[in-house]
């Protein structure tokens, strides 16, 4: 059944209100005064919420009103953008079940996140080109999430590239931020050689980029299982470890945190990298023709779940550790597209966006109150200090760590189970997820403790700078502290009494539910016993999890610094990130570097082709010279040349 | 007289810059502030006259608009051919656009004999507007050679320090070529005087003439070198960086603003059309040193210490990007890479103007003398920023429709392989221009001579607002360029098949050269 689209004009504010925001800032941006600023663009933000949220209700009518429970969608047409040959793309927005959710979530998200800016960012010399870039970039997350053509969604997905690379490198006279958001764009472009290929492939073997019409006709096009379809997903994917810092594009990510924490929050956990997640989602029909390729995105998934786990354990930045967490997270999101439980993936995207912004802007709020400083070892004891921040910090941790009744243990519980139970589910995929959630419940308590609890290390200076934060941040937090606690009812599974509403939500746009793709066949019914039994495991590794960090960082203290000289050489790989960046510094830049610069440069360009454009140019020379011999002047000469070409003439007409 | 008029446009557009030259040769050369703004003024008067060629252009129809014919040398068959297409009306603004840019770039750079300086700028824009407009190859050859004197001139008396041997090193290169092609053009003159009984020079009744294939083969080798050796392919750029190095900021912009495109014109023109059969022969060799230059471009790119260098290179590996896109022969990777020729002289043109701006200030075009750069000049930063992207092909500005239409109709080509290969741009791209971005821009400011650097003067911002306008325009809304350019390719694609079919009935091919006759979209095939 083709889906039905509803004309809905009012789609397109949702996008243009933050370009408005962001279009005035940068024009006025100098004169305005600062607090006029910061509304501003929150209120462009927030009018984008708003919006979403009328066509969120507006949509949900739609489902009841007879039009068909999968069918319908809002759609808005601005103008065609590129018309040449077969070739047709319009810049359209389509607002269904699946973009309704990502709506909601990166403008509410972003819409506290600007919020909170205005108080982090207030004493800061560049305040307006922050909200401009912050305004830009949620321009270009919601066209990416909103986008009816994959090509469309690439001007999205390159331009929150962009505003990533912009600030990341917000405050440019550091060279190493400079440096790092330079990194970031570069990695992210080598995903992007690969979603742009997938695109082309795409429209040669559909004739279509249009997202509805790649939905309605892969199944019949293309062959399952064969090895287009699964060249396509690869290159895709390829994208998406760039987008959402996957093995082996991740190496981004983790520098990305030179820039302003509410960026990180905002950009580096809970929207933009999310958007590899969302893109293979929203083209899950293909995915579910390749089985090939879903399987190596869930094993890349599951290795990066677990080994950015592991490097997280012994970071002493606490952003640091939430970088190392996020790609961890973004891996069970990966996990869990991989082994066909799409809904499970948008689910943890959400609850995700929700406990691992807060830790981001409550991390924020901890180095507002350090005086910049963000290393752990310096930290202790601001639990009574900072109230508001340690509380709702706690909340999101309990999330992440998979603790029910918050957010987090739902959807992280379902991806497990799926991992486990799917038909392109494997134990061992569930057995690194079991493992990887075991670590981050352990990594995140290290980081709660460390901070919030014992003594204070801070100097003296620091300790009478402690503070806890204005209202302008801390309401923020306490919003979100209120979503990491109930985010997750949505979602919550038949089993334990639920309806699961989330996963029935967006169940229409997924092939495999709606039969639009006939996955391998074999469902398997697991008996009760063993989902219970499931579950219980992954609460009691959680809970494993946060014992040992108790154990270690606040029983005995001393013993992580025996470990790690007990195990001198493991802790120094990993605390060394495996020391994947000079790997690839070593392996792959700098023999690019020199290789382009000797051989091809100074041996080949210089030597060989100017070398002989050179000769030539010499060799002419020589040959005027020679030339210029030959008119000596002397009649003999002359003579004897003559007749050397006269017998030289006769000679070959005799021959 | 309005009728009149509109039946000349061509040449008033053609031979205004021209005349207005000849006003400036006989004004004072000391008046430098009168002899500025009347060049300024003429080629702003030019770009008006020639914006009444895109009024007056009907999107829709494929063919020559507003020709010319008038006999010149009737017993050779050489006549006063012009007319356009959609293809050469839009070089044509760009040429007319660029123009007035330029001069009003050179108001402070120019140190020495401005007045030279300018009467070569508008001699050399009715040499290039003379050779986007014939329609016969004497007059062509005749306007592809009025190019070469000022250029030379350009860069030999006010280029910088190797400035001579850049110049010569220029005119050599080229003049191989053009020697080449003059002999071509000579043997293709007979082979039209046997075909067609009488003897001509019209190209569009040669476009008509079925050349045997050996000859063909021949007379393509000499076309498409000389062509190459414009464009510049890989191995025959060498000249250009030199070139662009030496030159003054305006040559530069010129040069690789319109200049460069004279090669690939000149292919999708003369040497494709005219020669089917071996163009299609040597497709392999064109779409492999194409893909070649792509990447060698960028990586010879990406180690340059000096700025312009650096900038040269990569007009490298984006002319790669061109003759891709024209030997893809679908209707998509040709306009795109007719669109990228427009790209590349505002976007390149734009990053050579930022060189000249900072040559003025620090006299020195080493990346490493900079740094840091933003903080002191925030204006300049965001149009260089916006410069950069647009080179790097981000959505929204105007590269990346050119980039993906010819991947696009890569993959759509005979040979869709080397779409791979050429998609490595993408990432390559990013990597040179970002990194220069950085060592120039952000970081510490802390070379002692860049502290007291000043931002753009109110010229400066005049200079680049409109390039940098155009490249929004071009990304968001490039509906209006395409349909205008599409038609004309759409014909260009179906003449040179059917020639194609036309010769390969008229004899047995036999060459070394083993060429495969695939064409069209190849979509679909899973179906």
């Amino acid at each position: 059944m083709e889906p039905l689209a509803v004309q809905y004009d009012i789609l397109r504010w949702i996008v243009l209100s933050p370009l408005l925001g962001a279009v005035v800032i940068s024009l006025l941006g100098r004169t305005l005064p600062r607090k006029l600023t910061g509304t501003i663009a929150s209120a462009a933000v927030g009018v984008s919420f708003f919006i979403g949220l009328a066509a969120f209700i507006k949509l949900k009518g739609l489902a009841g009103h007879g039009h068909g429970e999968q069918a319908a969608f809002l759609s808005d047409t601005l103008y065609r953008w590129l018309a040449v040959g077969g070739l047709s793309v319009d810049v359209a927005f389509a607002f269904d079940r699946l973009s309704a959710v990502m709506v909601l979530v990166v403008a509410g998200v972003s819409a506290l996140i600007h919020i909170y800016s205005m108080g982090y960012m207030a004493h800061d010399k560049s305040y307006w080109r922050y909200f401009a870039y912050l305004n830009l970039f949620v321009f270009f997350m919601l066209v990416l999430v909103l986008a009816d053509n994959a090509v469309v969604m690439f001007v999205g997905w390159e331009g929150v590239g962009l505003c990533s690379y912009l600030l990341i490198g917000f405050w440019f006279e550091d060279p190493e931020k400079a440096y790092a958001g330079k990194k970031a764009f570069i990695v992210n472009r080598i995903g992007d050689f690969g979603f742009l290929l997938g695109i082309i492939l795409i429209f040669w073997t559909l004739g279509t980029v249009n997202f509805n019409e790649i939905a309605g006709q892969a199944p019949a096009v293309l062959v399952a299982g064969g090895s287009l379809a699964t060249l396509i997903c690869l290159l895709l994917f390829l994208g998406a470890t760039g987008k959402s810092a996957q093995i082996p594009l991740y190496v981004w990510l983790p520098d990305a945190m030179a820039g302003p924490t509410p960026v990180s929050a905002l950009i580096h956990a809970a929207t933009m990298v999310t958007a590899g997640v969302y893109m293979i989602v929203r083209l899950n029909v293909l995915y579910l023709l390749a089985p090939a390729a879903m399987c190596v995105v869930a094993v890349v998934g599951a290795a990066t779940a677990i080994y950015a786990a592991s490097i997280g354990l012994v970071q002493n930045d606490i952003k640091k550790v939430l970088a190392y967490s996020t790609v961890s997270q973004l891996g069970y999101m990966f996990l869990a597209v991989g082994v066909g439980a799409f809904s499970a993936g948008i689910f943890h995207l959400m609850t995700h966006a929700f406990f691992k912004a807060l830790l981001f802007l409550g991390s924020g709020s901890v180095i507002h109150a350090m005086s910049g400083k963000q290393d752990i070892r310096e930290m202790g004891g601001l639990k009574k200090k900072m109230p508001v921040t340690y509380w709702t910090f706690l909340f999101a941790t309990l999330a992440i760590a998979g603790i029910p009744p918050f957010a987090g243990f739902f959807s992280k519980d379902e991806i497990l189970w799926k991992a486990f139970s799917s038909p392109q589910g494997h134990w061992g995929l569930w057995l690194i997820g079991f493992a990887a959630a075991g670590m981050t419940a352990f990594y995140m308590f290290r980081l709660v403790f460390l901070t919030f609890h014992g003594q204070c290390r801070a100097d003296e200076k620091t300790k009478s700078h402690l503070h806890e934060s204005p209202y302008l941040m801390t309401v923020p937090l306490m919003v979100l502290g209120v979503l990491s606690v109930i985010g997750g009812f949505v979602g919550i599974p038949e089993i334990l009494g639920g309806g699961n509403g989330f996963h029935h939500w967006l169940a229409p746009l997924l092939g495999n539910e709606n039969g639009a793709v006939q996955v391998s066949a074999g469902v398997q019914h697991w008996p009760h016993a063993v989902e219970y039994t499931m579950i219980a495991l992954s609460v009691a590794v959680a809970v494993a999890g946060i014992f040992g960090a108790w154990v270690f960082y606040i029983k005995q203290p001393e013993k992580p610094k025996q470990l790690a000289e007990r195990w001198p050489l493991l802790h120094q790989l990993v605390y060394n990130k495996y020391y994947i960046d000079e790997i690839y510094n070593v392996f792959i830049v700098q023999p690019i570097k020199l290789t382009s610069t000797f051989l091809l440069w100074k041996i080949f360009d210089a030597g060989v082709i100017d070398g002989v454009v050179n000769l030539t140019g010499s060799s002419v020379r020589g040959l005027g010279r020679v030339a210029a011999r030959l008119q000596n002047g002397y009649a003999q000469a002359y003579a004897v040349t003559f007749l050397i070409g006269v017998l030289l003439l006769i000679g070959s007409f005799v021959w | 007289m309005i009728e009149l008029c509109q039946n000349d446009i061509l040449s008033w557009v053609l031979f205004l810059p021209l005349a207005f030259a000849a006003l400036l040769a006989v004004l004072p050369g000391s008046a430098k502030t009168l002899l500025c703004w009347t060049a300024f003024a003429a080629s702003v008067v030019v770009f008006a006259v020639s914006l009444s060629l895109w009024c007056g252009f009907i999107p829709g129809e494929a063919g020559m608009q507003f020709t010319i014919h008038k006999p010149w040398i009737e017993q050779w068959g050489v006549s006063y051919h012009l007319g356009i297409d959609g293809i050469s009306l839009l070089l044509i603004l760009l040429t007319t656009f660029l123009t007035p840019v330029v001069i009003l770039s050179t108001w402070s750079g120019v140190k020495k004999n401005i007045k030279g300086f300018l009467i070569l700028l508008l001699v050399l824009e009715t040499g290039m507007l003379g050779a986007f407009m014939a329609l016969d190859l004497v007059l062509f050859y005749f306007f592809w050679e009025v190019m070469l004197i000022p250029m030379y001139l350009l860069i030999g008396v006010w280029g910088h320090e190797r400035r001579i041997y850049a110049a010569i090193k220029f005119v050599l290169y080229t003049m191989v070529g053009s020697l080449l092609m003059l002999v071509a053009f000579l043997y293709l003159f007979w082979i039209g005087k046997e075909s067609l009984g009488y003897f001509t020079t019209d190209l569009l009744q040669l476009y008509r003439v079925a050349v045997p294939y050996h000859a063909q083969f021949w007379l393509f080798a000499s076309f498409a070198l000389a062509f190459a050796i414009k464009v510049p392919m890989f191995p025959f750029h060498t000249w250009l960086p030199d070139a662009h190095v030496e030159a003054p900021a305006a040559g530069s912009v010129i040069l690789a603003g319109i200049l460069l495109k004279m090669g690939t014109y000149g292919f999708i023109r003369f040497a494709m059309p005219l020669f089917p059969a071996a163009s299609q022969a040597f497709t392999p060799v064109i779409l492999t040193l194409a893909v070649i230059g792509i990447i060698y471009g960028a990586l010879v790119a990406m180690v340059q210490p000096d700025l312009k260098k650096l900038v040269a290179y990569s007009s490298v590996s984006h002319l790669g990007f061109v003759m891709l896109g024209l030997y893809t022969l679908t209707s998509t990777g040709v306009t795109g890479g007719v669109y990228q020729m427009l790209n590349h002289g505002i976007s390149t043109g734009a990053l050579f103007l930022i060189c000249g701006i900072l040559y003025e200030r620090r006299h020195t075009r080493l990346i490493d003398q900079f740094g840091g750069l933003s903080s002191r000049m925030p204006l300049l930063a965001v149009f260089f920023l916006l410069a950069t992207l647009s080179s790097i092909g981000l959505p929204g500005l105007n590269g990346f429709v050119g980039e993906f239409l010819i991947l696009i109709g890569t993959y759509g080509s005979a040979h869709p392989g080397y779409v791979f290969f050429a998609a490595t741009g993408v990432i390559l791209s990013a990597v040179y221009m970002l990194w220069m971005f950085r060592r120039v821009m952000f970081g510490p400011l802390d070379n002692p001579q860049n502290r007291k650097i000043a931002d753009l003067s109110f010229r400066e911002v005049m200079v680049l607002l409109p390039v940098t306008v155009m490249m929004f325009w071009m990304g968001l809304f490039p509906g209006m360029f395409l349909s205008r350019i599409t038609p004309s390719v759409e014909k260009f694609i179906d003449q040179y098949n059917r020639k194609l079919e036309l010769v390969q009935s008229v004899e047995t091919v036999k060459s070394p050269l083993e060429h495969r006759v695939v064409f069209g979209p190849r979509g679909g095939s899973e179906r």
